[in-house]
């Protein structure tokens, strides 16, 4: 069972809480997979998405997970920029919760919101990922991903390349990879690496091939093209030429290792087309690994123990 | 009026002394005064501690802090002169803003209340405000406050006609465009808790470009909450070589670091940001040694309608009035890192000396500035019980040791805690 009454991060669930999330979310998964796609278990409950970051995937894997399973879904988009805020976010939740809401999933630009969501409403809170905080939901998906092929994690290398800076994406895989035994190597060029990292338990790589050397699994992380126009590098060709993963870059990982992205990815850029789609790559079946692993989110947080 | 049998800091040591006050100043310094008093005897005496940097908020911001306010705070934390920064709405660029400050100190009454301008129009680094003008109206200093004159010429300039009216320039030291929106110090936990950071450099490089402008025009140059190591050691450097440059830093920087801000506490949300240990410790070294001259608590009362909100639209900002003497003496004199003299020095000779103000000492002739403290009675901090309307502090439920028991402003009592 989750003990706690939301999901802001995997660095707050303990290494049984990730276990039993993806052990249920495998379940999902196979019936997902026999395309059923009516089961009771959020039935009379409601669940928002409250979203004040575009996003398409994310949101609507987390309303399918919610319909399949019965609930009610609504969507609330809230256009933010820091000029024109409008209502406040403690007051949207006070809200939310009034009209009875069981769940409500966030996505938020600033790190720390979905915590201070979660300290307002009576409602259980999920992080859809927040600024360059966490995005649990979508490491769970990955691990879920890893888990099918693998069965275990333990003692497994995962490399990880591309925008670490700003990706709350990689810092909740470090947490949850390292709680399942994992090893984490990470590489980018050093405008998009933060400090402490290594501290956070992360092998710090300086080359790509050095990053790869005998992975089980590369992930590649999106590049935006405004961190070009920040100055972090200065082209999305020379990224692609010195930090991207192409098939010269593969080799160096063990042969079948897992090729992901957590999308929507820039062809070219971080991986080559070649790698999005050989036959390593997962990337499409993450896209189901996120619906189950969601479903498991939902269910696991809303379930009712009858002694 | 007589303090008796206090314990007083003096320049040249802590003594019992009985202190008499006639027409605001001191007229007597005695071991044994004849005639009613105030019995002192458990509380130390220091000269009227000074406050070279705080945010009053009036006019313009009064749901977060006005003169008021911000004055009981003042005296509750045992100053009795402080200086307000010009951040207001409107911005104090002007002498009828100068004007309206000083009058409304007046009229409240209880501590000295010293305005200082804006450096340009509207801090908008454009034209130089009527610096002039403002210093006659009270003005005690210039300040661009909360960020630096980005152009470099208008700030050469700012200081040179600032002297031609023998005011400082106090910098607020932060380049723009290295911070870029970053709200926590970079480095650990900017990471841990995905918030955008800013490194020192951004600190850094203001500090080092007003030490350069102050060498090469022969001014002094005063700069502003200190934060960083190398900061510090850049003013030392300075000193060293006689540029007159001063410095200030605040009880956070010496008491807290970037942990605090690990759960996303907007409290602790503050510019200069919080930053590590290695920080904190060459602060506490700077104030040793005297590269760092004075404490401020630049109190930033916000409203909790400020704070309560997402991490990166929280107001930076610290309410301190309150807890800066506490935590001064918590952190540097109960350690052991400065003596009773030295911590009377960082809190009120020296912002006295640099801004050319009356007081600052206990001497015979000195105005009647005077603040009472239990050294040993420990308490804890809650924001409930400020006096300020900015409850903001991280603070909250810490331990401290020192508390003010009175406050006298010019002879007159302005503030006495009330005795169970």
């Amino acid at each position: 069972m989750i003990h706690s009454k939301d999901i802001v991060g995997l660095y707050e669930l303990s290494a049984e809480e990730i276990d039993e999330l993806l052990t249920q979310g495998l379940a999902m998964k196979k019936l997902l997979r026999q395309n059923i796609k009516k089961l009771p278990h959020l039935m009379g409950k409601s669940v928002t998405t409250l979203f004040y970051e575009n996003s398409t995937r994310t949101r609507c894997s987390f309303e399918l997970a919610a319909k399949y399973m019965g609930a009610h879904v609504v969507n609330l988009s809230v256009a933010t920029s820091s000029v024109q805020k409008g209502e406040t976010l403690v007051d949207t939740g006070k809200t939310l919760d009034a009209m009875r809401n069981d769940v409500i999933v966030i996505r938020h630009p600033v790190g720390g919101a979905p915590k201070l969501l979660a300290r307002t409403v009576k409602a259980h809170v999920v992080n859809a990922g927040d600024g360059m905080n966490e995005h649990p939901s979508q490491a769970l998906l990955d691990m879920l991903t890893m888990r099918e092929h693998w069965g275990s994690l333990k003692g497994k290398t995962v490399a990880i390349l591309g925008d670490i800076r700003h990706s709350r994406v990689a810092k909740s895989n470090l947490y949850g990879l390292t709680k399942l035994g994992a090893k984490v190597r990470m590489f980018a060029p050093r405008t998009l690496m933060p400090q402490g990292l290594d501290t956070m338990g992360a092998e710090i790589c300086s080359s790509r091939e050095e990053a790869v050397e005998g992975a089980d699994a590369v992930m590649g992380l999106r590049i935006q093209l405004e961190r070009q126009h920040a100055g972090n590098f200065p082209s999305l060709g020379e990224y692609a030429r010195f930090y991207g993963v192409n098939d010269e870059i593969l080799k160096y990982a063990k042969k079948d290792a897992l090729v992901m992205h957590p999308g929507p990815v820039n062809r070219g850029v971080e991986l080559t087309s070649a790698v999005i789609d050989g036959e390593n790559s997962v990337i499409e079946d993450q896209v189901l690994s996120g619906i189950a692993v969601r479903m498991s989110i939902l269910f696991l947080l809303t379930k009712e123990e009858i002694a | 009026m007589i303090l008796k049998h206090a314990d007083v800091v003096t320049g040249g040591g802590v003594k019992r002394l009985d202190i008499r006050a006639e027409n605001g100043r001191i007229a007597e310094l005695a071991p044994e005064i004849e005639g009613e008093g105030i019995d002192c005897r458990g509380l130390t005496v220091f000269p009227g501690l000074i406050d070279m940097h705080v945010h009053l908020r009036e006019p313009g911001f009064e749901k977060k802090e006005n003169i008021e306010s911000g004055a009981r705070a003042a005296v509750k934390g045992g100053f009795s002169q402080i200086c307000c920064m010009p951040n207001t709405e409107p911005v104090a660029d002007n002498k009828v803003v100068v004007s309206y400050i000083v009058n409304r100190a007046r009229e409240v009454g209880l501590c000295k209340i010293h305005p200082i301008g804006a450096i340009t129009v509207g801090q908008r680094g454009e034209n130089l405000a009527a610096i002039g003008a403002m210093k006659a109206a009270g003005a005690v200093a210039i300040s661009e406050d909360g960020k630096s004159v980005v152009k470099t010429s208008l700030m050469a300039n700012a200081m040179q006609y600032a002297a031609d009216f023998g005011l400082k320039c106090l910098c607020h030291c932060e380049d723009a465009s290295l911070v870029d929106g970053g709200v926590v110090h970079e480095g650990y936990y900017s990471t841990f808790t995905g918030l955008k950071g800013s490194i020192r450099a951004a600190e850094d490089i203001i500090i080092a470009r007003e030490i350069c402008l102050a060498e090469s025009l022969g001014l002094p140059v005063h700069i502003c909450h200190v934060s960083t190591y190398s900061g510090v050691q850049l003013i030392r450097e300075a000193k060293a070589r006689g540029v007159r440059v001063t410095a200030e830093t605040c009880p956070h920087y010496f008491t807290l670091t970037d942990a605090a801000i690990a759960e996303f506490d907007t409290n602790a949300k503050v510019n200069p940001p919080l930053r590590e240990e290695r920080d904190r410790l060459a602060v506490i070294e700077g104030l040793r040694d005297g590269t760092i001259d004075c404490i401020a608590s630049d109190h930033a009362p916000h409203h909790e309608d400020d704070k309560n909100v997402e991490f990166n639209y929280a107001a930076f900002g610290i309410s301190g009035l309150e807890t800066s003497f506490a935590l001064s003496y918590t952190q540097l004199a109960a350690s052991g890192a400065l003596t009773l003299p030295a911590l009377a020095e960082k809190m009120s000779g020296a912002p006295a000396r640099i801004l050319g103000l009356e007081g600052g000492k206990i001497e015979v002739g000195a105005p009647a500035d005077l603040t009472a403290a239990d050294l040993n009675e420990t308490w804890t901090v809650d924001p409930k019980e400020f006096a300020s309307k900015g409850k903001n502090t991280p603070f909250a439920g810490r331990e401290v040791r020192g508390r003010v028991k009175l406050t006298v402003v010019d002879g007159a009592v302005k503030y006495e805690e009330k005795r169970a």
